[in-house]
């Protein structure tokens, strides 16, 4: 077991590197999408939701896993649904426009 | 569960490159795509390879979070966004929180217990999404008008958060010497829930973007925390990525305020510094002026920046702001945007209504980029922006804001400022550029008075 929390660690670690280097290269035009977009991975918590509410837990487990399902599932649908509305807005000028005096 | 290890892999490898995709507007879009695909791949790896007996309710919970998921994301107008964030943060929180319990009473009935690693896990989860639940509740009524935008405060506050704090973490460790003291373990839960309310009822308005952003943070830490507890390598990656995407963004968001983390949390803004004497005196020393002068001013214009904060989204004045614009480009000047990083409620809000309003984002400028032009500009339009303009962050030390990068928009040769009124908001920090002989105050709502600018531009570019 003490190698599956090392395991853990190793990953954590590491992704929390990872994230760092990737999410400073961001540019603040983005910080809404792209908190709603980390929000809409971390719905990923969906999955354990899943086993709770279908793994046979007996009665108070699958209740409580059923709303965690809803609530996940709200915020990974919603959150890449809301995070593609948004970036679609995001135009560059075309060139052709605004004469140049 | 080894067999769904590889979706979860893909699904990982997905998340980071939608993160990748948003550094550049150009494929953001197609990095949010790969993002949802990686998803889909680990769910329905999870229903395939894990041992899942009833899929009833997973199928009515799936449909029932997509239908309030779709409608939240379609129909909501984006000057709700920060609103919106924080609800999402709220779900995000209980999930975790509800999926930790859930895990406890399964196992700590089941025959082999709760290891010590685990129950540290399922512990911090359960607290941690506790009190981001609460928490972000908080904000969102703090956001939608529900409970007071002001900092509320009271004696010994600060004391008895962090005896709280400490007293749940203190509670952990008894749990994880003996899982089976259930009382205390839910007491964490119950502690987790409380602490959300009070740590964030002191913090004003005018902090949300650092609040919104360490909730973001802490949502990403239970999802984290979820993963040790499930063994599960996709939910710690993907924790991770959360987690530091909300700090980083916290961490910015502080910068450019000027101000300590610490200071954000137990600072309760405004409070730190009482409001200077005779408030109520200099205040009436400014410089109002008619639709009239202000349109005056802008015909003659030939650069213009327009500054943009939390008032142009209550008036949802963005798609005006954008026409003025227009009008002032076809009357032959050039019209740029200073976007301040905590102007509005959340990390890049102005951005993204401005967006919404068609303004291209090559015209959007930040803090840094920008702030040296302002001297060589001839209008400086203020849109409900305050803090982010005030000079006395530059020039007064007593100033609560003092250090605080802000624009340079008193340095243009003219400044126009469109408010709702003279009161102070609820920083209660007199603004200096109110009172500058450059500055033209126009008092009323925003989008009014926009208005008003564009039928002046056109008619005085027509005559």
């Amino acid at each position: 077991m003490s190698n599956e929390l090392l395991f853990g660690l190793y990953i954590f670690v590491l992704a929390g590197f990872l994230g760092h280097y990737v999410i400073e290269k961001v540019p603040p035009l983005l910080h809404t999408p792209l908190m709603a977009g980390t929000n809409a991975i971390s719905g990923i918590s969906l999955v354990g939701s899943l086993v709770s509410a279908g793994g046979g837990y007996g009665k108070l487990s699958m209740m409580l896993g059923f709303i965690a399902v809803i609530c996940a599932t709200i915020n990974t649908v919603g959150g890449f649904l809301i995070t593609d509305r948004m970036l679609r807005m995001f135009k560059k000028k075309t060139p052709a426009k605004g004469p140049k005096s | 569960m080894s067999a769904s290890l590889l979706p979860y892999l893909i699904a990982s490898v997905c998340f980071i490159l939608a993160l990748q995709g948003l550094s550049s507007p150009i494929h953001a879009r197609r990095g949010n795509l790969i993002g949802a695909f990686g998803m889909l791949v680990a769910v329905v790896g999870t229903l395939v390879f894990t041992h899942i007996l009833t899929f009833t309710w997973i199928a009515i919970g799936l449909m029932i979070g997509a239908a309030i998921g779709a409608a939240m994301s379609i129909w909501i107008p984006m000057t709700k966004m920060p609103e919106r964030i924080a609800l999402s943060h709220s779900f995000g929180g209980l999930a975790a929180a509800l999926v930790g319990v859930s895990e406890y009473h399964h196992r700590i009935s089941g025959p082999e217990g709760i290891d010590r690693f685990t129950m540290a896990a399922l512990g911090l989860e359960v607290f941690l999404g506790f009190l981001t639940f609460t928490g972000s509740l908080m904000a969102f009524g703090k956001l939608q008008g529900l409970i007071t935008g002001a900092p509320v405060t009271w004696k010994g506050q600060n004391a008895i958060n962090i005896t709280m704090f400490f007293g749940a973490l203190a509670l952990l460790v008894l749990v994880v010497v003996d899982p089976h003291q259930s009382v205390l373990f839910y007491a964490t839960g119950v502690i987790g829930l409380i602490v959300g309310v009070l740590a964030v009822l002191p913090i004003g308005g005018a902090d949300m973007p650092v609040v919104i952003s360490l909730l973001n943070s802490y949502a990403g830490l239970a999802s984290a925390s979820t993963g040790f507890a499930l063994g599960n390598p996709v939910l710690i990656i993907a924790g991770a990525l959360d987690g530091t995407s909300g700090f980083l963004l916290s961490l910015k968001m502080s910068q450019a305020m000027n101000r300590s983390f610490a200071n954000v949390l137990f600072g309760a803004f405004g409070q730190v510094a009482p409001t200077p004497d005779g408030v109520a005196g200099p205040a009436a020393n400014y410089n109002l002026a008619t639709v009239e002068d202000a349109v005056g001013v802008l015909t003659a214009a030939q650069t213009v920046i327009v500054v943009p904060g939390y008032g142009m989204a209550v008036s949802q004045a963005q798609h005006a702001v954008r026409e003025l614009a227009q009008a002032l480009e076809a009357n032959g000047a050039t019209v740029k945007y200073a976007i301040h990083p905590v102007a509005g409620r959340m990390p890049g809000h102005m951005n993204v209504l401005l967006a919404e309003a068609n303004v291209p984002y090559d015209q959007l400028y930040d803090l840094d980029d920008i702030n040296d032009e302002f001297s060589r500009t001839d209008v400086s339009l203020v849109v409900g922006a305050n803090d982010v303009v005030n000079p006395a962050a530059k020039t007064n030390p007593g100033s609560p804001i003092y250090g605080m990068p802000v624009f340079n928009t008193d340095e243009s040769r003219a400044v126009i400022v469109l408010k709702r009124s003279m009161a102070t908001g609820f920083a209660g920090i007199e603004n200096d550029l109110f009172v500058k002989p450059n500055t033209m105050m126009v008092l009323g709502d925003a989008k009014k008075t926009l208005r008003e600018f564009i039928a002046g531009v056109k008619e005085e570019a027509a005559a």
